[in-house]
């Protein structure tokens, strides 16, 4: 799916205004608050969700080659944390959703039982 | 194409907030390079997990030296201290000796070594208490070199 239409789907709030999103697509997402777990687990291309905060949320991004992040629960990023993620282009984004729910909805709409 | 080195010293910041910037600036010379994609992610996990050892567990820091050659990518990481007690304890998934603070970070999950190993083709690990931890993580460019 286009990131774009998932972000019209989800609601997701895109933080990094200057990270052109057109055009990317996602297939999958992964959702932890250990940043080695998702250096361990997270596939390129996926959507990290999270509700970790702080900065180096965007070198774990850059470094799996990620389809971006997703704070949940409303949490808002530091201007320095949007900064970075706009200056390595690594589209931010916040939901509303807490976790659980932001994963169940992402888990439908990327093809549930039959994603990849 | 030629031998390649990437030297990189990793200090010991006053915050966790600078964690990160010599394993992504790593990988932007490893892609600069023309390595392929999903060994430079493999190398950047290696250099990012040394490089958080290195700035969560160390005294004084330590550092980083990845060499690229057209066979092979071998990553060195050194540093001065403390060094490890149980080496094959920390290399247990899960297995972590970091204080509460540093978990609230989303850091010290006991999973630093076992992803380095994770990715790599030939890992090894010295570490002596006192005097300090070596590691020499290898990644194969060539199926055939391996």
């Amino acid at each position: 799916m286009l990131l774009k239409e998932l972000m019209d789907r989800v609601g997701l709030e895109l933080v990094t205004t200057g990270v052109d999103i057109q055009g990317m697509e996602v297939k999958w997402a992964y959702t932890s608050d250990l940043l080695s777990d998702v250096m361990a687990s997270a596939r390129e291309g996926d959507l990290w969700l999270t509700i970790q905060r702080h900065l180096n949320i965007v070198a774990v991004a850059k470094l799996k080659d990620l389809a971006g992040v997703v704070l949940a629960k409303g949490i808002s990023p530091s201007p320095e944390v949007a900064s970075k993620a706009e200056e390595e282009g690594i589209p931010l984004f916040i939901s509303q959703f807490p976790l659980f729910e932001l994963s169940g909805k992402l888990y439908e709409l990327l093809g549930g039982e039959d994603g990849p | 194409m030629e031998r390649r080195e990437l030297y990189y010293v990793v200090s010991k910041p006053g915050s966790f907030e600078e964690v990160g910037i010599v394993s992504t600036g790593m990988k932007a010379g490893l892609e600069k390079m023309g390595v392929e994609g999903s060994l430079v992610r493999r190398v950047a996990v290696i250099c990012f997990e040394a490089e958080m050892n290195l700035v969560l567990y160390t005294t004084r820091g330590g550092n980083i030296r990845v060499v690229v050659d057209p066979e092979r990518i071998d990553v060195f990481v050194q540093d001065d201290g403390p060094g490890m007690e149980n080496v094959e304890k920390a290399l247990q998934p899960g297995y972590s000796t970091a204080p509460m603070w540093i978990h609230e970070l989303g850091f010290g999950a006991g999973m630093g070594l076992p992803n380095i190993k994770r990715n790599s083709d030939v890992f090894e690990i010295k570490s002596e208490l006192g005097k300090g931890t070596f590691i020499h993580a290898v990644v194969f460019r060539r199926r055939d070199a391996a």
